[in-house]
């Protein structure tokens, strides 16, 4: 290839649209060490005392920890039922199967506004009051579909000749499942309940049409925008930054690592 | 990520078709009771709440069922210009989102594969911003861009701005931050399909003559159609609904509010639920229709 273009202006190009993502991250994770008192605007002066008592801020903690809670539990429901759905649609043939897709398709293509105002006015019209459960299954409904997604895509790439070695050497079907198909398909469900679990986390849209006054830690910045931020909501975001990077590096390594052995072996 | 599945319409097995379909059943009967009863039965009771009148001598909020179609007429002359601003602004969002994520998606996907460590490096990048609150990061756009901010204080004095002039609550900061917000979105769709693309064709092209502009154009872009479009929806539908960005409390102001803040302020603050649910119906009647038109006329139905 003769890109003179792709030479310097193409790689100069990339770095910049990389750092445009990367300033209000690193905004938020310098704000984080400010010394504000009352809304976290203005630089006041450098203090770790944010991130030693994060909890100081009334709510915030407790805002983190509904949603960790409601992240845990709507993954758990979306991975579970989304797997099931992930096997029967990539291994076997019916008639419903595309119309099934496009089911599974709709929740994704619909706006989320959409999807928060339908839930928030069938619980009304059902006379639910709305709270922790309503949350919940709200987002374990837009997180289905992402899980599905992911976890067929594994599916598919399943070689059937291993499960037939297992059903071969007379394994029965469930030692078959649990030996052979779950272990493989674990990579999959993990990056599908990892996935779920950080939409969930940052949801706004869908939870404030669905809270009813429970307060999630992307509520609690949005009340927070209107009467001034504390800096520990800058605290919790830049730690729970940190710790997803974290988990990024280390999967892509070892990613990496295994990519390594198995070129070995062949 | 899913979006790498979404982005691509590669089946990459196609297993032998099984014969006990019942099983599938089973697996299934669960998620599409969930699928029926927590998004269709919404879907319907939002129809239905769209066509209700208020009770007669009844409180805030209270309604009853009815067929009140006036209801529609009343919220499209109410709001025309919100839709107008949603579809114009989430368009232009969409648009600059391209225009900086194919770049960025093709050296990603197509320079930095001799550098495998880069690649990993640069896609963890585009991923970062997932990972830190939506929320603060539109909050942080809007102190970097506040009237007392460095960037506005320089643009005054090159008199790009007028003196009297404001970057937050203007059309351009609400255009912007749905551009920032949805650049992830935008470029992970394209760099699957530009990372499986085969640089044999680009040199093709090159064998045959054609300059480096016509080669990307009739060979590359082509290529990387689906993940044009798969981008392109994960930008234009969420930003359509969106409302954080146009609210006045993040980088918007009452100048620029799109439906989603109406819908927002008729569900939650006024408590007219109909003028609410007749919105979010109408958004989305629209969006399905320029979703299908966009499919059909760049040839990608069967990504859906």
């Amino acid at each position: 290839m003769r890109f003179s273009l792709g030479k310097w202006l193409l790689p100069l190009y990339a770095a910049l649209a990389l750092v445009f993502l990367l300033i209000p991250i690193v905004y938020t994770f310098v704000f984080s060490f400010n010394a504000s008192v009352k809304s976290n605007i203005v630089w006041v002066g450098f203090t770790l005392d944010n991130w030693l008592n994060v909890c100081k801020a009334q709510g915030v903690c407790a805002a983190f920890g509904t949603s960790i809670l409601v992240g845990v539990v709507a993954t758990l429901v979306a991975t579970a039922l989304g797997t099931l759905m992930a096997i029967a649609l990539a291994r076997y043939r019916f008639k419903a199967r595309s119309a099934i897709s496009l089911l599974l398709f709709l929740p994704m293509a619909t706006p989320e506004i959409v999807l928060g105002a339908g839930l928030a006015a069938q619980f009304l019209s059902a006379g639910i009051p709305k709270g922790l459960g309503t949350i919940i299954i709200a987002h374990a409904l837009f997180c289905l579909s992402f899980v599905v997604v992911t976890v067929k895509a594994r599916v598919a790439s399943l070689d059937p000749a291993l499960e037939e070695a297992g059903r071969d050497l007379y394994g029965s079907p469930a030692q078959v499942f649990w030996k052979i198909t779950f272990p493989l398909l674990l990579p999959g469900i993990t990056a599908a309940a990892l996935l779920s679990f950080a939409l969930s986390f940052d949801d706004f849209i869908i939870t404030r049409f669905n809270n009813g006054g429970v307060e999630t830690f992307p509520v609690f910045v949005y009340t927070a925008a209107a009467k001034g931020m504390p800096p520990e909501a800058n605290v919790i975001a830049s730690a729970v930054f940190l710790f997803a990077l974290v988990l990024v590096i280390i999967s892509q390594t070892t990613a990496a690592a295994r990519r390594k052995r198995l070129a070995k072996i062949g | 990520m899913a979006f790498a599945a979404f982005g691509s319409n590669a089946n990459p097995v196609e297993q032998a078709p099984r014969r006990k379909s019942w099983i599938a059943w089973v697996l299934l009967v669960p998620g599409l009771a969930y699928l029926a009863l927590f998004f269709l039965t919404p879907f319907v009771s939002l129809i239905l709440t769209s066509f209700q009148e208020p009770v007669e001598f009844g409180d805030v909020g209270q309604f009853q069922a009815a067929f009140k179609w006036e209801n529609y007429t009343a919220v499209i002359q109410q709001y025309w210009p919100h839709f107008l601003r949603a579809f114009g602004y989430a368009i232009a969002a969409t648009f600059f989102a391209l225009l900086i994520s194919y770049p960025l998606a093709y050296f990603i996907g197509v320079k930095a594969r001799r550098w495998p460590l880069l690649q990993a490096l640069m896609l963890t990048l585009v991923i970062a911003p997932f990972f830190i609150s939506f929320l603060l990061r539109t909050l942080a756009w809007k102190q970097l861009m506040s009237d007392d901010a460095p960037l506005v204080t320089a643009l005054k004095q090159l008199t790009i701005l007028p003196a009297d002039g404001h970057l937050t609550g203007t059309a351009f900061s609400v255009i912007f931050g749905l551009t920032y917000n949805f650049i992830p979105f935008m470029t992970l769709p394209i760099y699957t399909t530009l990372e499986r693309l085969d640089t044999r064709y680009i040199e093709a092209g090159s064998d045959l003559y054609a300059s480096p502009a016509t080669t990307f154009w009739k060979v590359t872009v082509p290529l990387s159609m689906p993940g044009i479009v798969s981008g392109t929806l994960l930008t234009f539908i969420p930003a359509s609904g969106d409302y954080i960005n146009a609210s006045a409390s993040f980088l918007g102001s009452a100048q620029t509010q799109m439906v989603g803040n109406v819908i927002e302020a008729n569900f939650l603050g006024l408590l007219n639920y109909p003028a609410a649910s007749a919105l979010s119906v109408l958004l989305m009647a629209i969006i399905l229709v320029i979703v299908a038109v966009y499919v059909k006329r760049s040839g990608t139905e069967d990504l859906l």
